[in-house]
């Protein structure tokens, strides 16, 4: 039986490395990443993990070690933040498209300049279109039990993907939360050995990462794609059966009285904690809101959101990320899309918020909430608001 | 390969495009890159072998005759053999002549 104990949570990711006994690790550290990193290299230079650390000049070097660690079928983990994933991010594409199972924790953090270490989803917006499966979560908790699911997802023989599991810097890195931590015996159980297919191996030689011509490209391409799309079925089951063994459960798309709510709140993240808080008062208040979570990023998961929003009228999408210039946060561009061929939609309101750091409280998002309201029901000249931007 | 590549669809590829055959680089037409072709005129040629030492495609072998010359196949037209050979055997000429 688990243990619940009280820890960091940098420190149970770090844990949950040395459960699945990874075999390289490969990292720079970077705030707010720094502890989970750290960590590891104290596992390993005691012992306790059996792992080589190589330690690296930069990100970018950190994910080539990881590219070549992966090809050779070890186990591989990193883990990264903010400017250090933009540095990684030409070889982010490599790892998806020679399908390297590299699995990535990511303490998600604003990008510079103004200089911020704060937490917040401009990171991960800007590597959307890495090919990485990419899962958020909300806690701790959830920390620890995705990063076990994605080593089983990403290794899976039918996905062969690497996963990148989000978690909020400082929100969550930084916070001591009571966790379940699995025994070794239930970890060897439900997360397999990695048995990549086609490993380099001299005695079996092959090629990695070669050139494609233009006769060929699109195919390697939509290949790619194809099994992105089709992890998601490899995704749900992992989930069912984390479900079934540890009791706790996971979906793409997570409701909070959302079944009946004709206003429905959108978050992703740490964020989701205290939204719920909101709905609880707006519900005790007797307002008919509800909660969206999304956890599973990419592959996106359209059936989950069409259906979860079907009978609502209103739904607000809380962004922690901007795209200068463009229609509003990009999670909320993309539930747009998403919807826009539905017969029966609802009104889609954008706001962008906690940027860099910025908290939100629990009244905070009942503001937003009721001013989301307002603009679906009166309209707004802005394609969208920043939450508590001072003008 | 089984099939040529223009007929590879998604689904004959091996994950992550991985070569499993070793030396199928050899198939990949290069020759086509070229505008211009090298022609030889063998009367002057002293089997130096100096254009096969220059050529950045090492697509220059020895004939039965002992003579150096480019394989089309994979000759890309340079013309660094041309420039480079002091006797003057090779000339560079334009494709469409």
């Amino acid at each position: 039986m688990a243990k619940r104990v009280g820890t960091e949570v940098s420190l149970a990711v770090a844990d949950t490395v040395k459960l699945v006994n990874a075999d390289v690790i490969s990292a720079y550290p970077i705030t707010p990443q720094t502890h989970i990193v750290e960590h590891l290299a104290e596992l390993v230079a005691n012992g306790e993990l059996d792992a080589n650390f190589i330690p690296v000049e930069s990100e970018h070097s950190a994910m080539s070690a990881c590219l070549g660690s992966s090809a050779v079928g070890a186990r591989t983990f990193t883990a990264t933040a903010g400017q250090g994933l933009e540095l990684m991010h030409e070889v982010l594409y490599v790892a998806s498209s020679m399908r390297l199972p590299i699995i990535m924790t990511v303490a998600n953090r604003a990008l510079s300049a103004p200089l911020s270490v704060w937490g917040d989803h401009s990171d991960v917006m800007a590597v959307r279109d890495t090919g990485w499966i990419q899962i958020f979560v909300e806690n701790g908790q959830e920390a620890v039990d995705n990063l076990l699911c994605a080593f089983r997802i990403g290794e899976d023989p039918r996905v062969l993907l690497p996963v990148m599991v989000h978690l909020d810097g400082f929100y969550l890195t930084h916070v001591i939360e009571p966790i379940f931590m699995p025994e070794q015996s239930e970890v060897e159980n439900f997360v397999p050995p990695n048995q990549y297919p086609l490993p380099l191996d001299p005695n079996n030689p092959v090629s990695m990462g070669c050139f494609a011509p233009p006769v060929i490209y699109a195919e390697t391409k939509w290949a790619q794609e194809v099994n992105l799309r089709a992890s998601k079925d490899v995704i749900l089951e992992c989930w069912n059966e984390f479900g079934d063994q540890f009791q706790r459960h996971y979906s793409p798309v997570e409701s909070y009285h959302s079944e009946d709510a004709r206003v429905l709140l959108l978050t992703m993240g740490s964020f989701s904690e205290t939204a719920s808080l909101a709905i609880d008062n707006m519900r005790n208040a007797g307002k008919n809101v509800g909660l969206l979570k999304l956890r599973l990023w990419r592959p996106f998961p359209f059936d989950e959101i069409r259906q979860a929003a079907r009978n609502a009228d209103v739904l607000i999408v809380l962004d922690r990320a901007m795209s200068p210039g463009g229609p509003g946060g990009p999670v909320c561009s993309e539930i747009k899309a998403a919807l826009y061929q539905e017969e029966k939609r609802p009104k889609v309101v954008s706001f962008i918020g906690g940027l860099g750091g910025r908290d939100i409280t629990i009244e905070g998002f009942e503001e937003i909430i009721n001013k989301g309201i307002e603009i679906s029901e009166k309209g707004s000249n802005q394609e969208y608001e920043i939450f508590g931007v001072r003008e | 390969m089984t099939k040529p590549e223009n007929e590879l669809t998604w689904k004959d590829l091996e994950i992550g495009c991985i070569v499993t055959e070793p030396g199928n680089a050899g198939q990949y037409r290069t020759g086509d890159w070229r505008s211009q072709k090298p022609v030889h005129n063998f009367d002057r040629c002293i089997k130096c072998g100096l254009c096969q030492i220059f050529c950045p495609e090492g697509c220059i072998e020895q004939n039965t005759e002992g003579y150096f010359e480019a394989n089309l196949f994979y000759c890309k037209g340079c013309g660094i053999c041309a420039r480079e050979c002091w006797t003057k055997v090779i000339t560079m000429v334009d494709e469409e002549e």
